[in-house]
């Protein structure tokens, strides 16, 4: 199992390699920010910009291959750069990352929950009425383009707020200014943001929860016959307490392994989320900086999203040997 | 044929059918202006309502679907293609073209291929057949992958080797003897990633790096009422819930047609 999981890291960290490496090439190649500095009110003199530029590594008119040197001695030194505005980029990469965690976690956790819930449900009532239900109801959430269900929970959440004349639901950030100085103090401040949670962990976990409850059902459907399965029947369980203990355990194990995988995948994924709700996180910053022309943020939160997917395709690795006995024999 | 298949086939019939013959329902054209109604809810004289500027959404709205629904199609073939043809010469060739296209393949992997197409696409030039090659250009990869690795087996199948100790050219070999034996999975293959580069293309359009004004696309209609969602939802409504339709169809498609082609599938599926 080591030198198994040596070889995957080896080879997981020269992907990351590559990958970064060839999203600053493009990043620095095709965006151009030097609009942003002449653009500005009173225009600076050429010399000024050209300077300006240089500092921040984003001068286009500097080799390529120089700026990349530059970048990735930086990176080999833990450090990303700066941003056009001259900020490091590290202190807002890792300030952003607690904000789509903060909203991530909560969503991903839930939309695995209940997808494995209705997808084990549907397999257990097949081709009855909540199977056929959840079924057609996971087929439409695959089909509604993650924006389109953030702006209709938002539109919902408009209409529930107005019939009932009190603000029930937020959809724009992640608190109100000056809520957590209310009459109710902290608390008020809690509750703020709880309520600014609401919608954005929804959209996150409905998204979530159609992919995990087919996924779910058919697994469950192919344990529902299995001889394990029949043999618990077989010595007095009840076929609910048999289902339960002995056939979704063993269809959790592929879902498990499928969650950590997909988790890599989510940093970036909300980033419709973010932009639909105003959630200045990870997402958000990348599409921001491609409009303005961000080379080093583009590259770093690429580099970033590039390690999470990596890791988590090696955790998943990992749970899989440590979930299936099966596997951990076969591996040795 | 399923009874998924079908439903699928139906809804994605009529959804062209709209999308092509409703322009002469509607006495309305896109680039019309009302200026009698700026942003009126849907009423008679505007199926759909009408935008900011007075442009009927309906007409609007048809306009986009037309676009997405080419997009999409366009790149299904595109990528399929392109999929079945590297899969096939790596897998039947072997040697130095298959490591060389098995990299190619893995480097493109691990891409991120959202960003390549969202960095490139407002840069390039060619309006939105660019966009198509893009998108085309990043959907290929797991395709071919699989189709190289039943070429693989089918290659050593007796009917191919005999082919092959006859003389039939390689290429000869490779369109009569072994893409027929992949069509089901290709056209599954097809038929999934029109519904993938659908969504995908609404995806960039509604962060302005798909299509881009002054064409239109169910991505661009459903970005434009960005600002206005909760105070006017037909602006986004309409064309949001076609964008779902086509999708819908597509994949009950796609899925039917899998369960049908595939029997190992057929057991467990309605």
């Amino acid at each position: 199992m080591a030198s198994f999981l040596l070889r995957r890291l080896v080879n997981h960290a020269v992907l990351v390699v590559v990958a970064a490496s060839l999203a600053y090439l493009l990043a620095a190649a095709a965006l151009k920010p030097r609009a942003n500095f002449e653009d500005r009110t009173p225009r600076p003199p050429a010399a000024v910009v050209e300077a300006e530029l240089t500092r921040l590594n984003l001068n286009d008119r500097t080799p390529l291959a120089d700026r990349y040197r530059v970048w990735a001695t930086g990176v080999l030194h833990g450090d990303f750069g700066r941003t056009w505005q001259g900020s490091p980029v590290n202190d807002e990469l890792w300030r952003r990352l607690q904000v789509s965690l903060r909203l991530l976690v909560l969503g991903a956790v839930a939309g695995f929950a209940l997808g494995v819930l209705l997808g084990a449900w549907a397999a257990m009532k097949r081709h009855r009425m909540p199977d056929r239900l959840i079924t057609l109801g996971s087929y439409l959430l695959l089909a509604v383009p993650v924006f389109v269900l953030a702006m209709l929970l938002q539109t919902a959440a408009k209409q529930v707020n107005d019939v009932t004349g009190l603000q029930v639901f937020e959809w724009v950030g992640e608190s109100s200014p000056g809520a957590a100085d209310g009459t109710f103090g902290a608390l008020g401040g809690l509750g703020d943001r709880v309520r600014h949670l609401l919608l954005p962990t929804a959209t996150i976990a409905l998204a979530q929860l159609a992919l995990y409850s087919r996924y779910q059902r058919s697994m469950m459907l192919d344990v529902l016959d299995a001889d394990f399965v029949r043999t618990a029947r077989a010595k007095g369980l009840r076929r609910r307490d048999a289902l339960l203990r002995h056939g979704l355990r063993t269809a959790l194990i592929p879902m498990c392994t499928y969650f950590a995988y997909t988790s890599g995948l989510l940093l970036l994924g909300a980033m419709f989320t973010e932009k639909v709700f105003g959630w200045h996180g990870l997402g958000e910053w990348l599409i921001d900086s491609i409009t303005r022309g961000d080379a080093n943020v583009v590259a770093a939160v690429d580099c970033f999203a590039a390690v999470a997917v990596l890791l988590a395709g090696l955790v998943s690795d990992v749970l899989y040997g440590v979930l299936d006995p099966r596997v951990r024999v076969g591996a040795r | 044929m399923n009874r998924r298949t079908r439903a699928g086939l139906a809804l994605l019939a009529a959804l062209f059918l709209l999308a092509f013959a409703g322009p002469l329902l509607s006495p309305w054209g896109w680039d019309d202006t009302d200026f009698a109604a700026f942003r009126a809810p849907p009423s008679a004289e505007h199926w759909f309502g009408t935008t900011q500027s007075g442009h009927d959404v309906f007409a609007l709205t048809l306009r986009g679907m037309r676009r997405s629904l080419l997009i999409g199609l366009l790149v299904a073939v595109l990528s399929t293609g392109l999929a079945a043809l590297v899969g096939t010469v790596a897998g039947f060739c072997g040697g130095w073209p298959d490591r060389a296209l098995t990299f190619g393949v893995d480097l493109l992997l691990v891409l991120p291929s959202f960003l390549v197409v969202a960095v490139l696409s407002p840069v390039l030039p060619g309006g939105w057949p660019m966009l198509v090659l893009l998108l085309a250009g990043f959907m290929w990869m797991v395709t071919a992958r699989m189709v190289r690795a039943m070429t693989i087996s089918l290659k050593e199948r007796e009917y191919v080797l005999a082919a092959r100790f006859l003389g039939v050219s390689a290429p000869r070999v490779i369109a009569r003897h072994i893409l027929p034996h992949l069509a089901s999975l290709l056209a599954v293959d097809a038929a999934l990633n029109v519904s993938v580069a659908i969504l995908a293309e609404s995806g960039l359009s509604y962060f302005g790096f798909g299509v881009r004004p002054p064409d239109t696309s169910l991505g661009t209609v459903v970005a434009d009422a960005r600002g206005s969602t909760t105070a006017y939802p037909w602006l986004f409504g309409f064309a949001a819930g076609l964008l779902v339709l086509i999708v819908l169809a597509v994949n009950l498609l796609g899925d039917g047609l899998r369960d049908a082609l595939d029997p190992a599938t057929r057991r467990t599926m309605p």
